[in-house]
């Protein structure tokens, strides 16, 4: 089949509604200016890493580390202190790319007027925002991918060294995880853009909520635990008491959870994500958690980002399909 | 399928203690040009609403070509092509992209779309603009393209609200034209909500008054007419000059006008004389312009004008609203 063919048979297809909104969606996202600075700053970041990464490889890797055999994932995580490893900027801009591609998705509709042109139409109303959500995540997905992918190939190409499946396995995971936490403040912004007539205002709330849990939110876990902290000299029980209590507050943070999960899949040595005792360490042989096991570590991490992004998809659904239409 | 294509019995909608409508009952024929008339805040657009199934009815039932908008809003929108007062497009895409985009969520493959949206536009004089950015389109346009938006999708009913809102005289009458001529052509029915009396008087067959949320009477204008100023339908206005030089001053013109009154007031036919700005304006139950002159001359005043005027919409629109309820 020529491509012309392809795209004569392409042209005469009937396609279905939601397809056809997510479409316009995606390619409104990928054509426009928004995403192709997004994507640059995304870009800069994955080179900068890499770079400090690729720079301090050779100090990285020490004798008898139990994490050699894992040589490939530190171009993920290694730094030099400089600049952030690839994971901590993800972290931090992963927000920032859902919420840039979220906030304007209901209320820019409203302003105009296209809204209630599109509604319209013979399509479900649930249609116009599960579409909207579709495509962002589909370009955010893609994007990720396309972003590891070159990590790996760029890493590949300087160490000359392949990854093993593992390894390959435990990258895809990191992958798919940072897709999930992107698409909680997608869905978050999302939310905003239903509540608020206004662009600005609901980019501003989002942002408000994302600088608030990755600098306030800390400072004030640090300010509650710091009057509650036991002496030294209290019981073992007490002290692990408070530390779990401490880790509990911390994760309400989705960035919590997402970077305890990344270090864990990331760093295969790290075998617990809360206060181990001597009696537990005393004839653990140190060495790397099978792919299995690192995975069950991070599953209620996991659990509790999906939990969320679907707690704010579900309102802003139902808070959309209560919406009473207006012409503007 | 003939008979009522819209149905609408006791609908009721009401926004806490405001209600928007208030127990509405409405039949429109089919093919037939429906004008709703009222004022701003009337209701107007509450009902268009719950007629397209975008907002709920409190109570009553809505029947739009034999379906429930309420059970079944897409079937509805299948058929109801909706243009709302002030038309949204998507900016940055070109006219011919936005049709195209409307007629794909239709369900049309892209080439028939391409093929229908490139027909439409030439129907509504765009062609030559087809592919410029809806954005640089001017308010006319606009609202032109929007009703190829409309008739893309072969609707069997056609909801217009406030269309001509901000275009110049010479617009209006193209385009309120141009809704005839269609409507005409493919036997499509029409309800045309707007608070333009002389536009509705223009293309409607029939004319509903909507005030306050009530429906006050339905009917074609000079059914309307005889509604509602009863025994009087005509309206006769003179000018009446009586000489200077008449003995006993300004006294004297008085006698004299309330001469020429009692002589008008005693023809057969004439129910009441109102004098406003120097003028006489007479409610008579035939046409009696002949009869007027010849006794206002007979008295031995001057007659400077005389003028008939059958009722028109303006008059039946502001004889409703003397009352002063809900008048803007």
């Amino acid at each position: 089949m020529t491509l012309t063919g392809y795209f004569n048979r392409k042209n005469e297809r009937v396609r279905h509604p939601f397809r056809v909104i997510m479409e316009k969606e995606m390619a409104d996202h990928l054509t426009g200016w928004r995403f192709i600075i997004l994507t640059a700053i995304m870009a800069l970041t994955c080179l900068g890493s890499l770079y400090t990464a690729l720079a301090n490889m050779g100090q990285a890797v020490k004798p008898n580390d139990p994490e050699g055999t894992f040589f490939f994932l530190k171009l993920f995580t290694i730094s030099d202190g400089t600049m952030p490893s690839f994971v901590v900027f993800i972290s931090f801009l992963g927000p920032l790319l859902g919420i840039g591609l979220g906030f304007d998705a209901i209320n820019s509709e409203h302003n105009r007027g296209t809204l209630s042109r599109i509604l319209s139409q013979p399509i479900h109303r649930d249609y116009i925002i599960n579409a909207k959500f579709a495509a962002a995540l589909a370009v955010i997905s893609a994007m990720l991918f396309a972003l590891g992918m070159l990590v790996m190939g760029a890493g590949l190409v300087t160490l000359g060294i392949p990854p093993t499946a593992e390894e390959f396995i435990r990258m895809i995971l990191f992958i798919l995880l940072s897709i999930v936490y992107i698409a909680f403040w997608l869905n978050l912004s999302i939310l905003f853009s239903v509540l608020f007539r206004q662009p600005a205002t609901a980019a501003l709330s989002a942002i408000a909520v994302w600088l608030f849990f990755s600098v306030f939110y800390p400072l004030i876990v640090n300010l509650i635990t710091k009057g509650m902290e036991p002496s030294p000299a209290a019981s073992p029980y007490q002290l692990v008491a408070f530390e779990q209590f401490r880790l509990t507050l911390l994760r309400v943070m989705p960035n919590q959870l997402f970077s305890e999960a990344t270090t864990t899949l990331l760093m295969p040595s790290v075998r617990s994500l809360g206060p181990l005792t001597m009696e537990q360490m005393i004839g653990a042989v140190p060495g790397p958690l099978p792919l299995g096991q690192s995975v069950l570590l991070v599953w209620p991490q996991v659990t509790g980002l999906a939990a969320g992004t679907i707690v704010s998809f579900v309102i802003s659904y139902i808070l959309f399909m209560r919406r009473e239409i207006r012409p503007r | 399928m003939t008979g009522n294509i819209i149905e609408l019995t006791g609908l009721t909608r009401k926004y806490g203690q405001f209600t928007a409508v208030d127990n509405l009952s409405l039949t429109i024929a089919r093919g037939e040009i429906f004008g709703l008339l009222g004022p701003n805040g009337a209701g107007k657009s509450t009902t268009i609403m719950m007629m397209l199934g975008l907002t709920e009815p409190d109570s009553g039932t809505a029947r739009v070509c034999g379906l429930d908008p309420s059970a079944d809003p897409v079937g509805v929108k299948k058929r109801t092509g909706y243009l709302p007062e002030e038309v949204g497009f998507y900016d940055d895409m070109s006219g011919l992209d936005n049709l195209v985009y409307t007629a794909c969520l239709n369900g049309l493959s892209a080439k028939e779309a391409k093929a229908k949206a490139e027909k439409l536009l030439e129907r509504v004089g765009l062609s030559r603009e087809k592919h410029k950015k809806t954005g640089k389109y001017s308010r006319g346009m606009r609202q032109r393209l929007g009703l190829a938006d409309v008739l893309i999708k072969d609707p069997e009913v056609i909801i217009l609200d406030e269309p001509t809102l901000g275009i110049d005289p010479a617009g209006v009458r193209e385009f309120l034209d141009l809704i005839v001529e269609l409507s005409r052509e493919h036997g499509i029915t029409v309800l045309f909500s707007s608070h333009h009396l002389h536009q509705v008087q223009q293309v409607c067959d029939r004319v509903g008054l909507f005030v306050g949320g009530k429906l006050l009477a339905t009917g074609d204008v000079q059914s309307l007419a005889s509604q509602l100023f009863g025994k009087s339908p005509y309206s006769v206005e003179a000018g009446i000059d009586i000489p200077k030089q008449h003995p006993g001053g300004n006294t004297g013109n008085d006698q004299k006008r309330r001469e020429i009154m009692d002589a008008l007031l005693a023809l057969s036919g004439v129910n009441d004389i109102m004098e406003e700005n120097g003028k006489m304006h007479l409610s008579c139950e035939r046409d009696l312009t002949g009869e007027i002159a010849a006794a206002i001359i007979g008295c031995g005043a001057r007659l400077t004008s005389l003028s008939k005027r059958e009722y028109g919409l303006d008059d039946i629109y502001y004889r409703y609203f003397e009352g002063g309820e809900n008048h803007e």
